[in-house]
């Protein structure tokens, strides 16, 4: 197997310099920042003032920046920017099932069941 | 079985390829296969057994031949033996040696992983079926409901073989899942395109996604059972704060997707053995192939119909019945397409096409009582009757082991180079569509009659005492029908091997080599310019092909035999295994380092073994 | 179903001796099969974290005070997490990505000096990661919270648990490449058995990247 190895790497596209790995490391570690800033903020440790701007907001920052964050780690660093598009789709389709199922989890045991009758 | 059949093949074969050891490290696909087959129908005689005992005790009202202890186990056994032991390594038998063979490949995508996963397989099986030794054979169903699998309800090691037995066959399939993945998508033959791999790789491949999707689930839920079960958790023990119905969710979010997994490698080969008996294309190909992706996809988000009589309120219970009816829609396509094969086509009435037209039947009436079941309402009514036992018995016997026997007669020559006796096979076929047909369909009857599920008996005058006596004797003449095939199978093992290579103008690339193939398949792969290779070759060449001969291997390199496979599974039971003695031994943690130490060993030595 | 709809790619020269008929690696195509059937996995231990979140009848509780038992009395307990340190691990494991790919860039091109430098950091901070987790479970224990506690420490302890784990695979797995790496048998041309193992420790990080903000930072 090793013997082919090396002719794939010269037909696969290539892959991004160091540079740019590094400005997605920054932007990564920016973002997570941000993300238990607003956590904080949510909750009242920078200040009351805060804390009625941001503690509605926190989830969406959360699923926002957390997802940034995902594809920013899929696109760059697992290259599924450069490599064929069936890697990136090997990896699609199991995130739709698994988002559907940790969704419709959700809805089955905290909304309906909160909404009692229903 | 098939050793010693490479008369002109001097391509060096490594001395330990014969005997014991060799089927030990063998890592040919072929060979695997057998292994595969031979394993699982013993274990399928097994489930069938089991199946027996149960039918002679509902024989007659308030029997006493087993047990209500027994029965709990029988029938728990009976269904993990038949989906995890039965049904599912039959069709990776057909997996193993069709689908290298029908894409143009050498073996599998990887051939070492290939025997991991039958060892695994092999022990996890074994283990299931140790309880019995122990007295101590699950008995808390097959799909071990909490929160009766807790430890409350259910202490003794009968739910622990189930939960670990189930966790290590769940690697085997992993495995395998990974590697036929793989199998499918990289090393096809040139021209072997996806939209012209026959319709068995096609439905194999999406029973290989679904595998690869489904089982996690389960293996968390198994895991959340464990810790409840041996460290103290409280996942579905309500007094702890746990629901049990989140149990139910996780396992059917795995189990519906199961019922394909056991399905669609049986539509495949229905797909396969239609054309070639009606000297017809597969009518709609494309469609075929779309619709078993959707069936596939739409398997996802139907789960909850098995747990309608949960309460889970109107939308849920509206959304999962209309996900539920929708899949009638691709799976009509299917039964439609079969028809449209056979229509006008030139029908050879041989033991694979009955088993197949019989399949094709049989399905429909399963699925119509499925459709059924889709209805709330109409479920609460079914739900845990026998009714249900009939629906799918129609779906999982009716479609799966008739599909799989269409298989198992259509590729015996291909498998052992000899051709199975067709009188005794249309025998076989007939005593088991009859003892099919009387065993089960009556259960409708009684469902709706209002007999439970798993009950061992029944006091008499329920007006259940009729159709249970006739249900154990078709229950008795669909046991007979697998003696046929025993028989069938021990007289042609008794002729010489000299079966053509292609005994039924077959479509697909494996017809065009001998019977059996050679161990590196092919020698040289033929074009592939449509998804009926064969068929195009003969037609170029104006008259019957020619017999192929047995050529040299010289010159192609083919994967070394390994031990490590088999070694590594063991490590995989003594990790897994030793949960069970969390409460009986002191120091179990001892067996699960040992296990987790000859794990690595196994690992490391075949990861820096070289694989050719 | 997309990747079955994918158009068919023309078979490869067939001067090659094992051609894929996609002309991806047969291992890397396994390796993203397997993240693909893991996405599955921490989907189901994280739907339960949150299925269950809330539900705990004994404290302690992740971000508030509860009535816990400890040293055999029950007592008022504060909220568990402390944000600051899983932050710090949290970045620690997102820059051990950055590491390996920098790892893999100089295995890429022969580079030894770069591959085993970065690969080295890697294997570092993935033990620094283990490390911390097994520093807060310590800590978290001492603080009453058992595994089978309550549902809050019941499926806390199992999703990043198994989190956990992988980490550890994957520090054995790029441990081992690093010995590879320093004995010199890690050529370019062997650079994708590097590749796997980076693909691997990547999907562990973005697992870790949904499972910081859904159990540490969602109240």
């Amino acid at each position: 197997m090793d013997a082919h190895t090396a002719s794939h790497a010269g037909r696969e596209p290539a892959h991004p310099t160091p540079g740019l790995y590094l400005k997605v490391a920054v932007v990564l570690f920016i973002l997570t920042a941000f993300e238990v800033l607003t956590f904080e903020a949510g909750r009242g440790g920078l200040g009351p003032a805060l804390r009625p701007l941001f503690e509605p907001i926190v989830v969406l920052v959360l699923v926002v920046f957390s997802g940034a964050k995902f594809v920013l780690v899929a696109m760059f660093y697992m290259h599924l920017k450069q490599d064929p598009r069936l890697l990136a789709n090997l990896f699609a389709f199991p995130l739709v099932i698994a988002a559907v199922i940790i969704a419709a989890l959700i809805v089955l045991f905290r909304y309906w069941r909160m909404v009692g009758a229903l | 079985m098939a050793t010693g059949v490479l008369d002109h093949a001097p391509a060096a074969p490594a001395p330990e390829t014969t005997g014991i050891w060799g089927w030990i490290t063998t890592v040919d696909h072929k060979r695997i296969g057998i292994l595969y087959g031979t394993t699982a129908f013993m274990f399928f005689l097994l489930g069938g057994i089991e199946a027996l005992i149960m039918r002679l005790q509902l024989m007659k009202p308030d029997n006493t031949l087993v047990s209500a202890a027994t029965f709990n186990s029988l029938f728990t056994m009976h269904g993990t033996t038949m989906i995890f032991l039965g049904v599912m390594p039959l069709s990776a038998m057909f997996f193993n040696y069709f689908i290298p063979l029908q894409i143009g490949a050498r073996d599998v995508a990887f051939p070492r992983l290939n025997a991991f996963s039958y060892w695994v397989f092999l022990l996890g099986g074994l283990f299931v079926n140790f309880s019995f030794l122990l007295n101590a054979a699950p008995n808390a169903g097959w799909f071990g409901y909490a929160n009766l699998t807790e430890t409350t309800y259910s202490p003794g090691l009968n739910t622990d073989f189930w939960v670990l037995g189930l966790q290590i066959l769940g690697i085997a399939s992993m495995a395998a899942a990974i590697n036929f993945f793989v199998t499918v998508v990289n090393p096809r033959a040139p021209g072997m395109r996806m939209l012209r791999m026959p319709m068995f790789v096609w439905m194999s491949f999406i029973t290989q996604i679904l595998l690869l999707l489904a089982f996690p689930v389960i293996t968390v839920a198994l895991i959340f059972l464990m810790m409840d079960r041996h460290f103290g958790t409280h996942f579905f023990i309500p007094a702890g704060g746990g629901d049990p119905v989140l149990w139910q969710h996780l396992f059917w979010i795995f189990g519906h997707p199961e019922v394909y997994i056991l399905i669609l490698p049986a539509f495949g080969i229905v797909s396969e053995v239609l054309p070639v008996f009606s000297r017809k294309p597969l009518f709609g190909y494309t469609a075929m192939v779309f619709s078993g992706a959707f069936i596939a996809f739409l398997g996802f988000g139907v789960w909850s119909h098995h747990m309608f009589s949960t309460g889970m309120g109107p939308f849920a219970d509206s959304f999962f019945a209309i996900s539920t009816m929708l899949i009638a829609v691709p799976t009509g396509v299917k039964i439609f397409n079969w028809l449209g094969t056979l229509w006008g086509g030139s029908l050879q009435f041989r033991t694979p096409l009955y088993f197949a037209v019989g399949m094709v039947a049989m399905f429909i009436v399963g699925g119509l009582s499925g459709v059924m079941h889709a209805v709330p309402p109409a479920d609460l009514q079914q739900t845990d009757s026998y009714f249900v036992v009939a629906h799918f018995h129609y779906v999982l016997f009716g479609g799966a082991i008739f599909g799989l026997t269409a298989g198992a007669y259509y590729w015996f020559p291909k498998m052992s180079g000899r051709m199975l006796d067709e009188t005794l096979g249309k025998l076989h076929f007939w005593l088991m569509f009859i003892g099919f047909n009387v065993t089960f369909f009556p259960m409708h009857f009684l469902g709706l009659n209002g007999m439970p599920r798993r009950v061992y008996t029944y006091p008499a005058g329920l007006n259940f005492e009729f159709w249970n006596r006739i249900e154990t004797y078709g229950a008795l003449l669909l046991g007979a029908s697998f003696l046929v095939f025993l028989w069938n199978l021990g007289a042609t093992f008794r002729k010489p091997a000299h079966a053509p290579a292609d005994p039924w103008r077959g479509a697909t690339l494996e017809w065009l080599i001998p019977s059996p193939p050679q161990e590196f398949n092919y020698a040289e792969v033929p074009p592939v310019n449509s998804s009926t290779p064969a068929w195009d070759l003969r037609r170029a060449h104006g008259r019957p092909l020619p017999e192929p001969l047995r050529v040299s291997g010289a010159g192609i390199h083919m994967p070394r035999p390994s031990k490590w496979p088999a070694v590594t599974a063991v490590g995989v039971l003594g990790v897994i295994g030793s949960m069970l003695l969390t409460h009986a031994v002191q120091h179990w943690y001892a067996i699960t380092l040992t296990g987790a130490a000859i794990l690595f060993y196994g690992v490391y030595r075949w990861a820096f073994e070289p694989a050719f | 179903m997309s990747h079955a709809a994918a158009p068919p790619r023309p078979p490869p020269p067939p001067a090659e001796e094992h051609p894929t008929a996609t002309g991806i690696d047969n291992r890397k195509l396994a390796i993203w099969a397997l993240i693909g059937s893991e996405c599955l996995f921490f989907a189901s231990l994280i739907s339960t974290y949150l299925v269950y979140k809330g539900k705990s009848l004994i404290g302690p509780l992740p971000h508030t005070e509860s009535q816990c038992m400890l040293h055999g009395k029950l007592q008022t307990c504060e909220g568990v997490f402390e944000i600051p340190l899983v932050t710090f691990g949290t970045a620690v494991l997102l820059f051990s990505s950055f590491f390996v790919v920098l790892a893999l860039y100089g295995a890429q091109r022969g580079n030894r000096k770069m591959l085993i430098g970065w690969l080295a950091g890697t294997v570092l901070s993935g033990m620094f990661f283990v490390g911390m987790q097994v520093y807060e479970f310590t800590h978290f224990y001492h603080k009453g919270m058992g595994y089978g506690t309550n549902l809050f420490s019941s499926t806390f302890f199992t999703l990043t648990g198994f989190h956990g784990s992988h980490v550890t695979v994957g520090v054995i797995w790029l441990a081992t490449l690093l010995v590879l790496a320093v004995r010199g048998k890690i050529p370019a041309e062997k650079a994708l058995n590097l590749e796997l193992a980076a693909l691997y420790w990547h999907f562990v990080d973005v697992v870790w990247i949904v499972i910081f903000p859904t159990v540490y930072l969602l109240r």
